[in-house]
């Protein structure tokens, strides 16, 4: 059984010396299999730094992550490869979809399982039945430059799922969208979640689906507190 | 796995075709410079061949008579013909002139040759079309390149020929169209002047006492007669015996006449080695440049490219993507530009070569050396976008 996000006492400094900025001053965070947890804070709080750390692309100082099944990272990284890590146990959605414009829509989001050796057919086939679930199975011959902006979010969050990876990270995930889209592709990373027994990370400062979650992290000067949140369901009529 | 270098081709083909023709019009130049170098030296030994010779002997201590001015008298081959293992000597003249006919005036060479018949060294080998000369005088086979048509009259200095015969590829190592010509008059342009210079040399041989001595009747005649005289050919040229080493044979000659021989290996020797290694450094040079420029261009636009990718290498990393793929992506579509390159510079080099003045040779083996330049450079010049792509931080794709 996934442990999901389990953070303990992790710290960033940027630098050395004179110009050194802590940038997490030791954070505890928990996020359940199933979760989706919000992160927000005030900008320069460290959002992002650690997103990044649990993204495995920077190292943080000291402390202890836990991702699914794995110690990664305890005072010193615990996993040699951390490609295959970020392969095949993290999932990214980021503010922009960052889709590969020369790949189709099916191809972006078989691309992950391809890098992981698994055969085009079945990776394609994945990416199939990931899209139908995101309702967007319609499009999946378009090229991403032929689709819209939300359409293009939820191909991201398609290639988030599709390696089924214990944890997912968003960035961000809905700036760029209206509200009733953004509520839409919040509603689909809870179902996600609930679906695939995923723990979702979503780094926020979106008042429209703050109030989606449950639990709430709160991230100031490196610190971070957790609050319960209001965890309104959301209802179809007012997504788009 | 897909080719991600494949489908991005596929995804920006236009700018990558248009870039891929671009590319192969200037391998088609360097193509072509390769060609002009080989068309120099096939010309060269065409010009061997056609000579129908096996030595060439020459005035000693020259390089002639293609590389150097050689000259030795026409009587020196009756003792030539002598040496053990001759089997032919015929004397032969070259002087490169202007040759006019009514509508064109053209750089030939003119060839003075022996007369006698058709396979006497020095006389062209076959003809396309006419006849070979006949008369000994005033007769002409030229070669197509030349322009000249059958029955033209074509003046060489103060004479008028008639082109009887028309020959094909036989041109002087520097390219001009050879005119043949019976080899007294030959000597005759060689030496001729025009009307009044003869006239005033005549006047100033009788205003001369030592010549025009009141005791000594007939003296003027005969220092006027051999003064317009010529009695010079610029080689001879030695068919051998079968059974008879050119070595030896040469070596005979040189042993019995004050003269220089030379051997075929030599002679060819001399041509690429003297006469066209400058032209040759020339077109080196330019192959020199003509790689750089092509490797500039592929670096430049496959850095492009790649700079124009950042976010989605960023993203491909953050995913997970090995660096080998990513560097072999770019690596890809530098050598896919190449290939495009080089098939259309393959393309245009054929297209265009007949129409060069001079003789273009495209060899197959310049075409594969050329093959794998391209891709060495391709592959050179992608190293600027891959570094650039590896250095690309993963955590850029996550953002501030
Ligand atoms: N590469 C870096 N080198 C030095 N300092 C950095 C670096 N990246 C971030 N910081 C600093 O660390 C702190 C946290 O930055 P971070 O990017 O995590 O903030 P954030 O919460 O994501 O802010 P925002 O909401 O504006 O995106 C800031 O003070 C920032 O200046
Ligand atoms: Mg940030």
């Amino acid at each position: 059984m996934s442990t999901g996000i389990r953070i303990e006492g992790l710290t960033k400094r940027y630098g050395e010396g004179d110009t050194a900025v802590d940038a997490l001053k030791g954070v505890d965070m928990y996020v359940a299999p199933g979760e989706v947890v919000g992160l927000i804070g005030p900008s320069g709080s460290g959002k992002s730094t650690l997103l990044k750390c649990l993204g495995a692309v920077i190292e943080p100082t000291s402390g202890r992550m836990i991702l699914g099944d794995d110690v990664i990272y305890d005072d010193g990284w615990k996993i040699t490869d951390l490609r295959a890590l970020r392969r095949d146990k993290i999932g990214f959605v980021f503010q922009a979809p960052y889709l590969i414009p020369f790949l189709d829509v099916t191809d972006n989001v078989a691309l992950l399982p391809m890098l992981a050796g698994v055969a085009n057919s079945d990776a394609r086939q994945r990416a199939v039945e990931l899209l139908g679930a995101l309702d967007i199975a319609h499009r999946a011959k378009g090229m991403p430059s032929q689709i819209s902006g939300g359409e293009q979010q939820r191909v991201s969050i398609a290639r988030a799922l599709v390696n089924r990876p214990p944890v997912i990270l968003a960035d961000e995930p809905t700036a760029p969208l209206d509200s009733a889209r953004a509520l839409t592709v919040i509603r689909i990373l809870h179902e996600m979640a609930h679906r695939y027994e995923t723990a979702i990370i979503v780094v926020t400062h979106d008042e429209k689906i703050i109030p989606t979650f449950k639990r709430i992290y709160h991230i100031r000067d490196g610190k971070t507190h957790e609050e319960a949140g209001e965890g309104r369901a959301l209802n179809e009529a007012e997504q788009g | 796995m897909i080719s991600l270098a494949g489908r991005d081709i596929r995804h920006e083909w236009g700018k990558y075709v248009f870039t891929g023709i671009g590319l192969g019009l200037l391998i088609g130049v360097t193509l072509t410079m390769a060609g002009v170098y080989r068309g120099m030296v096939d010309d060269g030994k065409a010009l061997l061949d056609n000579s129908g010779a096996e030595l060439w002997v020459v005035q000693k201590e020259t390089l002639g008579p293609y590389a150097e001015p050689s000259s030795l008298n026409d009587d020196a081959y009756r003792s030539i013909l002598a040496v053990q293992g001759v089997a032919q000597a015929a004397n032969v003249t070259y002087l490169t002139m202007q040759v006019r006919s009514a509508e064109r005036d053209v750089r030939a060479m003119v060839v003075g040759i022996a007369s006698g018949e058709a396979g006497t060294p020095g006389w062209p080998p076959y003809l396309v079309a006419g006849r070979q000369i006949t008369r000994s005088h005033y007769e002409a086979v030229a070669d197509v390149a030349s322009g000249f048509a059958l029955g033209d009259r074509v003046r060489i200095r103060r004479n008028f020929y008639t082109v009887v015969g028309l020959t094909r590829r036989m041109v002087s190592s520097g390219g001009d169209p050879m005119v043949f010509i019976p080899l007294k008059d030959a000597q005759e342009a060689q030496f001729l002047k025009d009307n009044d210079a003869v006239l005033q040399s005549r006047r100033r041989t009788s205003e001369n006492p030592a010549f025009n001595r009141a005791g000594v009747p007939g003296l003027l005649d005969a220092v006027i007669t051999s003064q317009s005289r010529n009695p010079y050919v610029n080689a001879v040229l030695v068919r051998l015996r079968p059974g008879y080493a050119s070595d030896d044979v040469a070596e005979s000659i040189e042993r019995w006449q004050r003269l220089t021989v030379y051997t075929r290996p030599e002679m060819e020797g001399i041509l690429i080695g003297k006469l066209i290694a400058t032209s040759a450094k020339q077109i080196g040079m330019f192959l020199v440049i003509l790689a750089i420029v092509s490797a500039a261009i592929v670096a430049f636009i496959i850095y492009t490219m790649t700079l124009g990718k950042i976010r989605e290498i960023a993203v491909l990393k953050l995913i997970g993507t090995r660096n080998r793929t990513i560097a072999s992506m770019i690596m890809q579509q530098a050598l896919g530009l190449g290939l495009i390159g080089f098939a259309v510079g393959k393309i245009a080099a054929s297209f265009w070569a007949p129409f060069f003045p001079k003789y273009v040779l495209l060899i197959p083996g310049d075409t594969i050396a050329g093959f794998f330049a391209v891709v060495v450079i391709c592959m050179l010049a992608s190293l600027i976008a891959i570094r650039a792509a590896l250095r690309v931080d993963p955590a850029d794709a996550i953002g501030g």
